[in-house]
């Protein structure tokens, strides 16, 4: 479905991705984990084509994405959804519209500018905002909603767009651990339903455990571990995380020891 | 080790009196120009007045003084003076709102182009830029001097003068403005698969049009004297009645003039900064 060939990006002289493959063969929730700047982002951002590669090939459905044109590259940002860090809604408007900018793509530039959303795209966004229970924030600009609320704005955004591959860049890396929990159900809920891959970069070791069928570690550009969550001893996460061990341990901490009780992950 | 730290020491001690030094060399020189050029002012300024300031002084507040006297002799009749060139102040202000308004319109476009972050061909860039800086280099009152020597006299070479000046002035502010945005909305645009003009309709102009419209009612205040400054010269409006009476010396329709134009800008003041608050006020 997904195949990731010898990616490589490079900034000047620093290889933010070196030689990356991946092979994601049925619908999957992956995790990729590592330190900051151990091109985890950068990895994303490649997929997404917000970022050119330096080389190599991305397959997806047999569909070299690395070398569209520029209409087909603006239908794949469209198929492959992407939530950010920092959220990334529009400030001054509200909820309801920047959900509705996930259709953006398949609208005529009049339609889209004189915001001529139809009934059934108004009526679609509302469910979905119902869905992640923030119906009742529908007409409030997005600036005025906490982070929690706007990520899942976000995540709402995404699922607008009808996407074939979710990307998530740090979903929940400045949440706080009940929002940060949402969050991380909400996209695996999505997995679930619609049986589409989700690939989330995430900070701390137990969120991936918990929510994550497989784990792709990354150090300094190259993926360093992929296997099943169950395979990854310590040892090897220690050596992943490097000086920053005892902060991705910690975070896992936090995020666990809040209602690990309730939380059952497929 | 030490050594080195104490070596380092002596070098910034010793860079750090070189700097000193010249900073007191610069302030001095400048110092010494400026009384230059001061000095040459004054003797320039007196051997053309040779004897004629004291004379001059006591003209200046005559003149005002002529002005209260002929309007308070005119009696109720000057309040019709009022009356009489509003149509010509109407005119003056249309002028202004008109060019205002295509010149911002002008500059709207000018600013995107010249905007580093929505553009990535840098010579685009710098042609908007060089564009708008040629364009609000020169004053509007030799634009207007030229095309009204071209065109004839009435409004429209004035309007075509201003629309040039704003549509330079604004555009350096608009496009300011547009390079401050905060990126991530139209990243997260990006990343949905929207076209770049719908990128710049959704996620930049929410975030820049309470700025635009605020530099532009103040561009409003600054094109009514600017209209009124270019009547003097043969545009019509509010000024060339007034630079008419100003020659014929009626004191009292120059009083009357001059108290409307002096309303009119303080109301529009009032007006454009109540509107102003209004629409950053309403961030929250």
């Amino acid at each position: 479905m997904l195949q990731i060939n010898n990616v490589c990006k490079f900034f000047d002289q620093v290889k933010a991705v070196n030689e990356v493959s991946i092979n994601v063969g049925k619908p999957e929730m992956i995790a990729i984990i590592g330190r900051s700047g151990a091109g985890k982002s950068t990895l994303l951002r490649t997929i997404n084509r917000l970022t050119d590669a330096s080389s190599g090939e991305i397959l997806f459905q047999n569909q070299n994405i690395l070398n569209l044109n520029k209409k087909d590259k603006l239908v794949w940002q469209k198929n492959c959804a992407m939530i950010f860090q920092q959220f990334n809604l529009v400030p001054r408007l509200d909820v309801l519209t920047n959900v509705m900018l996930g259709k953006l793509n398949e609208m005529s530039t009049i339609r889209a500018s004189l915001k001529l959303f139809t009934s059934k795209e108004r009526y679609t966004a509302l469910n979905l905002l119902d869905k992640f229970g923030m119906i009742q924030t529908a007409l409030q600009r997005a600036e005025t909603l906490s982070g929690g609320q706007q990520q899942r704005v976000a995540i709402c955004r995404a699922m607008m767009q009808e996407p074939k591959l979710i990307l998530a860049d740090e979903p929940i890396a400045s949440l706080d651990p009940l929002n940060a929990r949402h969050v991380m159900e909400a996209l695996r809920k999505i997995h679930d339903e619609k049986k589409i891959t989700v690939i989330c970069n995430l900070h701390t070791l137990d969120t991936a455990k918990q929510y994550c069928d497989r784990i792709i570690g990354m150090q300094n550009g190259r993926v360093v571990f992929d296997d099943l969550p169950s395979k990854l001893t310590n040892k090897k996460a220690r050596e992943i995380y490097g000086a920053e061990a005892e902060e991705a341990f910690e975070g896992t901490m936090t995020s666990v020891s809040l209602g690990h009780a309730e939380l059952k992950t497929a | 080790m030490s050594d080195q730290v104490f070596n380092n020491f002596q070098n910034v001690e010793k860079n750090l009196k070189a700097l000193a030094f010249k900073r007191l060399i610069y302030s001095l020189l400048s110092i010494g120009f400026i009384i230059f050029l001061f000095s040459g002012g004054l003797t320039i300024a007196e051997n053309n007045n040779a004897g004629s300031f004291e004379r001059g002084i006591s003209k200046f507040f005559d003149y005002p003084v002529d002005l209260f006297k002929e309007a308070f002799e005119s009696g109720w009749t000057w309040y019709s003076y009022l009356l009489k060139y509003l149509p010509e102040l109407i005119s003056t202000i249309n002028m202004a709102f008109f060019s205002t308004l295509f010149g911002s319109i002008f500059a709207v476009f000018l600013s995107i182009f010249a905007s580093k972050n929505l553009i990535k061909n840098k010579y685009v860039v710098s042609f908007c830029r060089r564009t708008m800086d040629i364009l609000r280099s020169f004053p509007e009152i030799v634009i207007a001097m030229i095309f009204l020597y071209l065109m004839g006299k009435s409004e429209i070479p004035a309007v075509i003068a201003i629309v040039i000046h704003t549509s330079g002035a604004l555009g350096k502010l608009f496009s300011e403005a547009i390079e401050n945005v905060d990126f991530k909305p139209i990243e997260g645009l990006e990343s949905c698969g929207s076209s770049w003009f719908l990128r710049i309709r959704f996620a930049v102009l929410p975030q820049v049009l309470p700025l635009f419209i605020s530099y532009s009612l103040l561009r409003l205040e600054i094109n009514v004297r600017a209209s009124t400054i270019l009547g003097f010269v043969g545009a019509g409006g509010i000024g060339e009645a007034l630079s008419t009476v100003i020659q014929w010396r009626y004191g009292d329709e120059i009083l009357a003039i001059m108290a409307l134009l002096v309303i009119t800008i303080i109301s529009l003041d009032y007006i454009s900064s109540y509107l102003r608050t209004k629409l950053i006020g309403d961030n929250k």
